[in-house]
């Protein structure tokens, strides 16, 4: 599975959770998944972060770009369901109101043990 | 006309050398991984990612861009590569002999992917896609004259022949060129040069991801994608055994030869990755100075030493 990172309006904590997933202690490398710099690439659209309105936009533009089949996996409470920025003004909605989301990796942040588990549970969804 | 077809296709072109090229992948992967205290991918994986590729994921065409081009260019640099990986690989499992001139025929076809590649990328018709071919182009500048250069250096060390046989014979008969002050700088030459070829980190500007997004290969995607990795999978495996040929003694395939052969690729292939895994990718100019002057200077004083007889 190769995974393309799209960072929201995050707080930077999830996306230092996600490079710690790339540490030797982690190592996802071991299953198989890599990041990719090009959405064209990605299996994986793993978002973070509260979407506002800007992000939002971007958020469309890179699903359309991402070639299909694609998984989106929400990341962290912000991802899931706005989490603390859900009453703010700019917010524009958890992921699963912009694209349709396969997964959700709960937490703020969520640990790497995590995110490991569920891409785990996503591959065996789509086995 | 069908046993050329069956070298082509199957053994020791596309098929066989692509395998082998995704096992070497997988190598490149898990001997990365373990400089790093990682564990590394299953075995397997370079494959899933080749058939998932393949088979699973859609290929977008770009919008601004030269679809015929764009698609024509993959298959054109896996055909480059599978010729050239024949006249490597049929004198190395002792199959044909090859014949006179094959050297020079197999120099002007391992540069055939990377032009391909730069095509592509122009065709793509995105800008980041651009500056990865650009930066290309400058790569292929600056190695294929090191590596010209070193060709040459192993033609007159066997005595002006142009038989890949031949000089792989000779230094069965006579020693390997590495044993020799000359051939270790030739040899060291060589290794930078394939690596920019295989356009493994230091001189994998082309396709930086985390500057350019993957610059030349940007916009590929899906079956396109998957023929892009299949050339580089056979580039990673033929690239080691040309050197392999050329400096350590040539490849024999009988008997307890096979190990000491594998064992020679294996030694390329590892120095190769950790020059990959020690080194930061460098920039244009600092690459095109290293191979321009620095690796130049080396071969032209490899070829000196020849003269004077070491």
């Amino acid at each position: 599975m190769w995974v393309f990172h799209f960072g929201g309006a995050s707080c930077n904590n999830c996306d230092i959770e996600i490079l710690d997933c790339l540490t030797p202690r982690y190592d996802v490398e071991r299953f198989g998944i890599k990041l990719v710099g090009s959405p064209r690439h990605a299996d994986v659209l793993l978002v973070n972060g509260s979407m506002n309105g800007r992000d939002k936009s971007r958020l469309l533009d890179i699903y359309e770009q991402v070639t299909k089949p694609v998984y989106v996996v929400a990341f962290g409470a912000c991802g899931c369901t706005g989490g603390i920025f859900a009453e703010g003004l700019p917010f524009a909605g958890p992921v699963d109101t912009i694209i349709p989301v396969d997964a959700y990796i709960p937490g703020c942040p969520p640990k790497p043990e995590a995110m490991i588990s569920g891409l785990m549970k996503l591959s065996e969804t789509i086995k | 006309m069908g046993e050329q077809l069956f070298y082509f296709l199957i053994y020791p072109g596309m098929l066989f050398a692509g395998v082998v090229g995704g096992l070497i992948a997988w190598v490149d992967r898990k001997v990365t991984a373990r400089v790093q205290f990682r564990q590394g991918p299953p075995v397997l994986q370079p494959f899933y990612d080749f058939l998932k590729l393949l088979l699973v994921k859609e290929t977008v065409l770009p919008k601004r861009g030269s679809a015929i081009f764009f698609l024509l260019a993959p298959v054109l640099g896996l055909f480059g590569a599978t010729a050239a990986a024949l006249l490597v690989l049929l004198p190395a499992l002792g199959i044909t002999a090859g014949f006179q001139g094959d050297i020079i025929v197999l120099f002007y076809l391992l540069a055939i992917p990377s032009l391909m590649f730069v095509i592509g990328a122009m065709a793509s018709g995105n800008p980041l896609s651009a500056v990865g071919a650009s930066r290309e182009i400058k790569l292929i500048l600056s190695y294929e004259l090191t590596f010209m250069l070193v060709v040459a250096g192993v033609i007159l060390k066997s005595g002006q022949t142009l038989h890949m046989d031949q000089i792989m014979m000779m230094q069965q008969s006579q020693g390997a060129f590495i044993g020799s002050v000359s051939g270790v700088l030739l040899f060291i030459a060589a290794l930078f040069a394939i690596q920019g070829k295989a356009g493994l980190v230091p001189f994998d500007l082309a396709e930086a991801e985390t500057e350019i997004a993957e610059g030349a290969f940007m916009e590929y995607s899906g079956t396109a994608f998957a023929i892009i990795k299949y050339t580089k999978y056979i580039l990673l495996f033929i690239l080691p055994v040309f050197v392999a040929e050329i400096f350590l003694g040539g490849l024999t395939f009988t008997g307890i030869h096979i190990l000491w052969s594998i064992l020679k690729i294996v030694l390329v292939l590892v120095l190769m990755i950790l020059i990959r895994n020690t080194n930061p990718r460098v920039k244009i100019s600092q690459a095109m100075r290293f191979f321009l002057l620095w690796m130049n200077l080396l071969v032209i004083a490899g070829l000196v030493l020849h003269y004077l007889g070491l």
